[in-house]
């Protein structure tokens, strides 16, 4: 039986093709995916996340508890609202989850989650979390919409209350409040501007509504897979995971290892590999040939073979883009990618390949 | 979900072919195919002049989502591919049955066309799995 956001029977009502997502019964599209992928290039469309996990954790020493937990250091996180994106990773400076995570005050910050991760995170962070008081609190209750795309955040502000909309119109990148009874974050996941909303379950259909009227597109699964790519953002479990250190995921910007002292999970790891050099890096393909990179195809190269972790068609760009991981210098000699046994020479590029609505320079 | 055109055979894996007035046998992938993909990017048609085997790999047809093979319903020599589909394989997601046809193929044996499915068998085996 799959799990159910409360949007569920609205997205049917509207005509979405269903997929099963990690174990949930999520919209893969509501007819054309490539239509979805560029109203949020060129407009505003949303997609409901609610499968996604919020976990407030609460204590006195939250910070100090987080300090140790994450990769990057929530010490950057001052005043209340910001946001920090993070790995979590083990021992071995593999990666658990990728995660944001919003300082609300002292004694509470607010987590949020892989949906396909859940399980596993919720145990870790518990039982991290245990030596240092902290409780953990899963908001269920909320229900998760992003909004995204050059007009999304002035949608949105009209339908908010006139305090309100002043208010999360004066938020700055990767920062969230509480506005009109919801949690209005200007984060998101597909390289436009644009907000991410927890709003309270039992709100979320007429909400939902509400941003159609405002002409907001409903999008699904599929076109946020290709915007997030296109944004050279990183898919938990397909980019990285367990057997991955943030070195060889391109995550290197999120690795903060001053000060010196701090004591994170992973931190011996991770200063052992980079003295060392690690074997492998993740790079940005494009194939200039006709043809899809895909997951899982040989990545060919001068030091051997990688492969690719995300791939897909660009609809920006019209052809197809790829993350791949490759031998450690590969990316100066030769590329090719094996699509069904013939090599295609493809070009290393620097990514994201896409950033507001336009190509990224060398694509 | 459109209408199936009545003259038209299907393979399991949703290869549709039509035989046509000279005996040539025209082959696409089914209304019910495309709408599964979803939005069709590219399509890797095989050249005029290559030996088809029924049941053999002939073409490749990719969504933003997937690569799907496409199975030859019958034997035969590939006398025409639809190079319109190298810059617009959409047509196929707007008209799978029509403009959107992949190849036409010189069969070398009539009866492997008859042993395909009926447009009304097809129908209730795709309405069998959706149940």
């Amino acid at each position: 039986m799959l799990n159910q956001t409360i949007l569920n029977a609205t997205h049917r009502a509207q005509g979405a093709r269903m997929v099963d997502f990690g174990g949930w019964d999520m919209p893969l599209n509501y007819g054309s995916q490539l239509d979805e992928h560029h109203v949020v290039r060129r407009d505003a469309g949303m997609f409901d996340v609610s499968h996604m996990t919020i976990v407030d954790v609460r204590g006195a020493r939250v910070r100090e508890f987080l300090r140790h937990l994450l990769a990057n250091n929530v010490d950057k996180l001052k005043t209340s609202g910001k946001a920090l994106y993070s790995c979590m990773l083990n021992e071995t400076g593999g990666v658990i989850d990728d995660l944001i995570v919003y300082f609300i005050d002292e004694s509470f910050f607010r987590v949020v989650v892989n949906a396909s991760t859940r399980d596993k995170d919720l145990d870790w962070i518990a039982r991290q979390g245990s030596r240092f008081g902290v409780t953990l609190t899963e908001r269920r209750d909320y229900a998760m919409i992003a909004v995204q795309g050059p007009t999304a955040r002035s949608r949105v502000h009209g339908l908010l209350s006139a305090d309100g909309s002043e208010r999360a119109g004066k938020l700055g990148k990767f920062v969230g409040a509480e506005i009109d009874g919801m949690f209005v974050a200007r984060t998101g996941y597909t390289g436009e501007d644009g907000y991410e909303i927890m709003v309270p379950e039992l709100d979320a259909v007429t909400f939902w509504s509400r941003l159609v009227g405002a002409g907001v597109k409903p999008c699904g699964l599929g076109a946020r897979d290709t915007l997030r790519l296109e944004a050279g953002m990183n898919l938990y479990g397909q980019d990285m995971d367990e057997t991955v250190s943030p070195w060889e995921a391109a995550l290197a910007w999120t690795i903060s290892l001053e000060p010196a002292d701090r004591d994170f999970i992973g931190r011996a790891a991770l200063v052992t590999q980079q003295s060392g050099g690690v074997a492998r890096e993740m790079i940005g393909l494009v194939l200039d040939d006709k043809g899809v990179l895909r997951h899982g195809q040989r990545v060919l190269t001068d030091r051997g073979d990688g492969e690719i972790l995300s791939g897909s068609f660009s609809p920006t760009l019209a052809k197809s883009i790829a993350l791949a991981r490759v031998p450690a210098g590969a990316v100066a000699g030769t590329l090719a990618v094996d699509i069904r046994g013939k090599a295609l020479p493809v070009r290393a590029v620097k990514f994201p390949f896409v950033r507001d609505g336009k190509p990224c320079a060398g694509i | 979900m459109s209408e199936i055109p009545g003259d038209l055979k299907f393979l399991r894996s949703h290869e549709w072919a039509r035989i046509e007035d000279n005996g040539h046998i025209t082959v696409g992938i089914s209304d019910h195919a495309q709408a599964a993909l979803g939005d069709l990017v590219y399509v890797e048609l095989p050249e005029v002049g290559d030996q088809l085997q029924a049941g053999n790999g002939a073409a490749v047809v990719e969504s933003v989502k997937a690569a799907s093979d496409v199975y030859s319903p019958v034997s035969g020599t590939v006398v025409a591919v639809n190079e319109k589909l190298a810059d617009a394989p959409e047509t196929i997601n707007g008209d799978a049955y029509g403009e959107g046809w992949l190849f036409v193929l010189k069969p070398s044996d009539r009866a492997e066309f008859d042993a395909l499915l009926g447009p009304d068998d097809y129908a209730e085996m795709i309405e069998s799995e959706e149940h």
